[in-house]
């Protein structure tokens, strides 16, 4: 079982109907346990009850950058080892990563008026965020844009490398810049300053929306071969047809 | 070599004559000055103060504007199917091309600064300021802006996509141009930090910038 098996869509779609349903039925109960240890956590001694904004928060705006990670990946998979299913796994993975982005932003605003008493604020973390938001959107309309699959996810993965440059901007700009937006608190050098009460129930809302990217994942790739099997049955029946 | 310089000699006699554009960059530059006293309003200390930030946005603008030509020219009547195929490697052509770009259309955008910072009231300090700026700066714009102008080029009706997968990746370069501006006129930071991002900026789109667009133009080229 390698990476190279995968190649194969109809190996991929047996393979993936057979884990999908636990993938999902894992996803659901880490989600339930971090959601529970959340609600029961403690309240901080500052921020009061309004901390368990983090545990949404703080793993959304992870997965925002990871899932461009895993697309400049799949772009390599696309351009430099041609891997049939690079291309599916780039274009499906682009809209699950904006939802991420976005509701990172959504709940990192509604976070910040009880907070800073602002929703928004021009400050470095923010900005390269909703500029991170804005290169999902531009690159699922450069995936719109070209009717061939193949061509368009050449396009598109160029685009992808050239936008991951921003991800390690985005991931330093609250050590770069002394802005309003709280340094880096658990993955620093020198080891985390989250207390445990906190820490572990948001380890377990990161596992847990980490496997339901990877569910929702699977899933939209599936989607995407059936669409493609679709489109080119449809371009058989239309070639037929002229003949 | 003479291939390339043959090749940034061809692309600035076209977009100096008639029909190419370069200039109509700068001719755009002005009116989006022109335009913005009429929107804030003709107070001059409050111009000098915004001075460089709109004299950066209008340069961004004309450069994207010119940007669309770099590619789509070349690809009507059929030349950028020769310089693909040409011996010269494809990298070193979109870089010279990119070059050339920017002489014919950067570089004026610079010069003609001074005239439109004395229209914003600003003072010799802070318009040789933006000006060394867009100096370092704007071969940020080209080189970046590039990638865009091939990915649009392959896609056919790709004009409007240029500039919103190009806008964002332009970002730092508008953020450390005017940071740096604005450090040289009114402090406290130093000049020196920002500018020496700035030229990082330059220096990291002039490595990226033409193998990106060369891979883009390999592939999305039939």
């Amino acid at each position: 079982m390698t990476l190279i098996d995968l190649a194969n869509p109809t190996k991929f779609l047996s393979l993936t109907a057979r884990v999908l349903p636990w993938l999902a039925g894992a996803t659901a109960i880490l989600l339930l346990i971090g959601l529970y240890q959340a609600a029961t956590a403690p309240d901080d001694y500052q921020q009061g009850a309004t901390v368990k904004i983090m545990f949404i928060h703080v793993p959304n705006a992870w997965l925002s950058m990871f899932v461009w990670g895993v697309m400049s990946i799949a772009a390599l998979g696309t351009l430099v080892w041609r891997h049939p299913l690079a291309d599916v796994a780039a274009k499906a993975a682009a809209p699950i990563g904006a939802a991420f982005t976005f509701l990172a932003l959504v709940t990192g605003a509604l976070w910040g008026r009880p907070m800073w008493g602002t929703y928004w604020e021009w400050d470095a973390r923010l900005t390269s965020v909703l500029i991170l938001f804005l290169m999902y959107l531009g690159l699922m309309a450069l995936w719109r844009a070209v009717d061939d699959p193949s061509r368009a996810a050449r396009a598109a993965a160029v685009l992808t490398l050239v936008g991951a440059l921003n991800l390690p901007i985005i991931k330093f700009s609250v050590d770069w810049w002394n802005t309003l937006h709280q340094p880096a608190s658990v993955m620093r050098m020198g080891g985390t300053s989250l207390d445990k009460a906190f820490l572990i129930p948001l380890l377990v809302m990161a596992v847990g929306f980490s496997l339901l990217f990877v569910t929702l994942h699977i899933a939209a790739m599936r989607n995407e071969i059936l669409r493609r099997r679709v489109r080119s049955l449809q371009m058989m029946q239309a070639s037929q047809q002229a003949a | 070599m003479t291939a390339l310089a043959a090749l940034i000699r061809r692309d600035i006699r076209i977009a100096l004559r008639v029909g190419g554009g370069a200039l109509i960059g700068v001719l755009f530059f002005l009116t989006v000055t022109v335009l913005m006293p009429f929107a804030i309003g003709p107070d001059l200390p409050l111009l000098a103060r915004l001075g460089p930030a709109i004299l950066w946005l209008g340069a961004l603008l004309a450069s994207l504007l010119t940007l669309d030509r770099l590619f789509t020219a070349d690809h009507e009547d059929g030349s950028l199917d020769l310089i693909v195929m040409g011996r010269t490697p494809l990298e070193l052509a979109c870089a010279a091309k990119a070059l050339a770009h920017w002489l014919a259309a950067g570089v004026p955008l610079i010069v003609a600064t001074p005239a439109l910072g004395l229209l914003l009231n600003l003072d010799v300090t802070a318009t040789s300021a933006v000006a060394l700026t867009l100096l370092v700066g704007t071969p940020a714009l080209t080189f970046t802006g590039m990638i865009g102008a091939a990915l649009a080029v392959t896609l056919h009706r790709g004009g409007l996509l240029l500039a919103v997968l190009v806008l964002p990746l332009s970002i730092p370069v508008l953020i450390f141009g005017v940071a740096a501006s604005q450090a040289a006129i009114s402090g406290p930071l130093s000049f020196g930090t920002p500018f020496s991002i700035l030229c990082a900026l330059s220096l990291v789109s002039l490595v990226v910038g033409p193998f990106a667009a060369a891979a883009s133009l390999r592939h999305g080229l039939d």
